[in-house]
């Protein structure tokens, strides 16, 4: 008989099936995921970092008005969603740009947001990714939400409730594990916890020996993951929503990683962390331990790196060419997009704007 | 003191410096504003020099950080709290209207807070969604609270200092993108006190009424007018809560015409409550329905259409020329 403590406890450490070096570390609980699925992760990964390191350089460009890197973090966000099935949804937040392209979601309509011309730039509906939520922790209670409606409606879903390590401090967060543990939701929550909160370390969000833990008192199960080991994430995600997908409830994933950049191009990382602590996360990055494991196994040669390579470089010019484009989005639509029928008030304002801008042409 | 030139960034971190040299039970939380000194810098080097205890970084919880600024302030402490961004404040609008805005009344006057909540706030900086709101309405709506908003540097030290000195709850609204504007000024606590209106400019033919990033935007439109040979007055509400009718409607009475700029939407906001009062207690000197300029009733637009939502000067004198002037 395991007790109540075991079966909600995460494993003493982070779950880690290939380490920094690239070597194979057996669990007894977590299988190492199928060759096809490392293989094809790898090529993501890649195509990951290149979004990422691309999207940055377009901000420097002044193409994009800002853009939060997930650089490093590029396991998780492709594990997140490698995990789904098609009929499963995401919840990202603002860091979740490569997530949501592993998902599928075009990545110039992903950078919408970020390039300032509307809110979101997907439909949610197409591939089940929720608007990215800005407002940190909200978007965790909508997840549970639709997982909820699921259930009721008799469907197989699973919904995957992305968020940082600051986010589980929010009100919201807490919220959101209790609603779906009450309701049996199928959600897996899954934080990220790259050490910061812009400049706030994790101690200061949490005395918690982990943000896994956090799953205890609401009667979730919590499991934590090495965050760069494509690997183990996949394993240790892989059985949460299959856990999540037999009724077993809500799930709590906390995968260890380290945001190798700044918040965003706006940030000042040098005021609050030293490079000296930067550095040995880089030596943990997702992409060369994958590399180094799957090479050595004879699962991965040039031909698959100048493939996944040439993959990345088609995205990453789409998106120098696509974001060079100017867009000038329709004023009018201003209005268009508040109410089934806009109000009384609305059309006139509209009005007002049309004329305003024909006596600006004129 | 020597004139400097200083932005409203610099005055704000300097009200706070000065404040919490003077009284060593004001306090500086909130989120980033350590280490960091906040992602607008106001707070930088305050925990360099007060030390941890007194401006510190909290967990990321803005329910949290306001609700605990009341037990601070029940407990003698002169919190001064941070809110990142305007629409970050939401989370703790639970906090602000429950308890922030209710204690002193519910106690029956026993207990006071004197609570700084501060937030950087609308828009014009090309900021993502939920980073440019102009949610004081909001707060105006709520008995018990206390709202101002400055437009110059000098005006942001002198009602920064006197916020925290205030025994009631101030929701000290920061017009973001004049942060970084420099001005020539000497700081002390020159401008007039909390719940005082001043006339920016003065004029004859109609009169302005804006507050915070408004009121730079009326004093260009009028500048503007006077090149064309029309003569408009500027008024800065200053202080949104407690509202100092007897400066507006004295401005307004001088001039008989008015138009009240303001981002926010216009429908059910401050610039509705303005209008409503200047109507009621001046409409024998009115010479023409007073106008208003403001944001459309719809959320704040992404960067690339936020121009659209912001009032500008032409449609600042497009409205003064709707006010049934004789000669036209
Ligand atoms: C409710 C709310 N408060 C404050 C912010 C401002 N903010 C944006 S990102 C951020 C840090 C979030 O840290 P974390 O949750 O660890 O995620 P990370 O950025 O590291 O991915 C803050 C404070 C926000 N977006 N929402």
């Amino acid at each position: 008989m395991t007790t109540v403590e075991e079966q909600l406890l995460p494993s003493a450490d982070p779950v880690q099936l290939v380490d920094e070096h690239g070597k194979r570390h057996d669990n007894p609980q977590y299988g190492m995921p199928p060759v096809e699925a490392l293989v094809d992760g790898y090529a993501q990964l890649v195509v990951g970092r290149r979004i990422n390191d691309q999207a940055s350089a377009l901000v420097r460009q002044g193409r994009l008005a800002v853009y939060p890197s997930s650089h490093g973090q590029e396991a998780c966000q492709v594990a997140a969603t490698m995990v789904l099935g098609e009929q499963d949804w995401l919840f990202p937040t603002y860091r979740d740009t490569v997530s949501i392209v592993s998902r599928g979601v075009d990545p110039i309509e992903t950078l919408t947001l970020l390039r300032g011309d509307w809110h979101s730039g997907y439909d949610p509906y197409e591939r089940k990714v929720a608007p990215q939520s800005t407002p940190l922790a909200t978007q965790l209670i909508h997840a549970v939400g639709v997982a909820h409606a699921a259930r009721l409606k008799g469907e197989d879903t699973v919904v995957m409730a992305l968020c940082g390590d600051g986010a589980t401090s929010e009100g919201d967060f807490h919220e959101a594990l209790n609603f779906a543990a009450v309701f049996k939701a199928p959600v897996v929550f899954f934080i990220q916890n790259n050490e910061y909160a812009i400049s706030v370390p994790l101690a200061r969000q949490t005395v918690a020996p982990s943000l896994a833990h956090k799953g205890i008192g609401y009667g979730i199960p919590g499991e934590r993951a090495d965050g760069n080991d494509l690997a183990g994430l996949l394993s240790v995600l892989g059985s949460a929503v299959a856990k999540a997908r037999a009724g077993e409830g809500p799930q709590l994933v906390e995968a260890h990683t380290y945001r190798v950049q700044a918040h965003t191009n706006a940030d000042d990382a040098t005021r609050y962390r030293n490079e000296a602590e930067v550095q040995p996360w880089l030596e943990r990055d997702p992409l060369k331990r994958l590399d180094a494991y799957l090479t050595t196994e004879g699962l991965l040669d040039d031909a698959h790196r100048s493939e996944a390579t040439a993959v990345a470089d088609k995205v990453a010019e789409d998106l120098r060419v696509g974001l060079m484009q100017e867009v000038s989005p329709d004023p009018a639509e201003l209005f268009a997009h508040l109410y089934a029928t806009p109000t009384p008030q609305l059309v006139e304002q509209a009005a007002f704007l049309q004329d305003e801008l024909s006596r600006e042409e004129a | 003191m020597a004139h400097e030139k200083l932005s409203m960034a610099q005055a704000l971190n300097q009200a706070l410096r000065d404040a919490m040299k003077a009284d060593d039970t004001v306090l500086m939380f909130g989120e980033d504003v350590g280490a960091l000194g906040g992602v607008f810098r106001i707070t930088d080097g305050l925990t360099a020099e007060f030390g941890e205890d007194r401006c510190f970084d909290t967990p990321l919880a803005e329910s949290g950080i306001v609700g605990m600024a009341v037990g601070l302030a029940m407990n003698g402490m002169r919190p001064v709290v941070e809110m990142q961004f305007d629409a970050f404040g939401y989370p703790a609008f639970e906090q602000v209207v429950s308890h922030v805005a209710k204690m002193r009344n519910r106690t029956r006057g026993k207990v006071s807070l004197p609570i700084v909540i501060r937030m950087p706030y609308a828009g014009g900086i090309g900021g993502v969604e939920h980073h440019c709101d102009s949610s004081e309405s909001y707060y105006a709506h709520t008995p018990g609270l206390t709202v101002v908003a400055p437009s110059t540097v000098a005006d942001a030290y002198t009602l920064l200092r006197r916020a925290i000195e205030f025994p009631d709850p101030v929701i000290f609204m920061e017009p973001k993108k004049l942060y970084w504007a420099k001005e020539e000024v000497d700081l002390g606590v020159a401008e007039p006190g909390i719940g005082t209106a001043v006339v920016r400019r003065e004029g004859t033919d109609a009169t302005l009424i804006a507050y915070g990033p408004s009121v730079p935007i009326a004093l260009e439109a009028a500048s503007a007018a006077a090149a064309e040979g029309r003569s408009l007055q500027v008024v800065d509400v200053r202080s949104i809560v407690p509202f100092d009718d007897s400066t507006v409607c004295e401005a307004v009475r001088s001039t008989g015409r008015a138009v009240v700029v303001a981002e926010a939407s216009g429908f059910a906001s401050v610039s509705s409550e303005i209008v409503a009062r200047v109507t009621e207690r001046c409409f024998h000197s009115l010479a023409a329905p007073i106008r208003r300029v403001t944001g459309f009733d719809i959320p704040y637009p992404p960067p690339k259409l936020e121009r659209h939502q912001l009032p500008g000067v032409d449609r600042i004198l497009d409205a003064v020329d709707s006010l049934q002037w004789e000669d036209s």
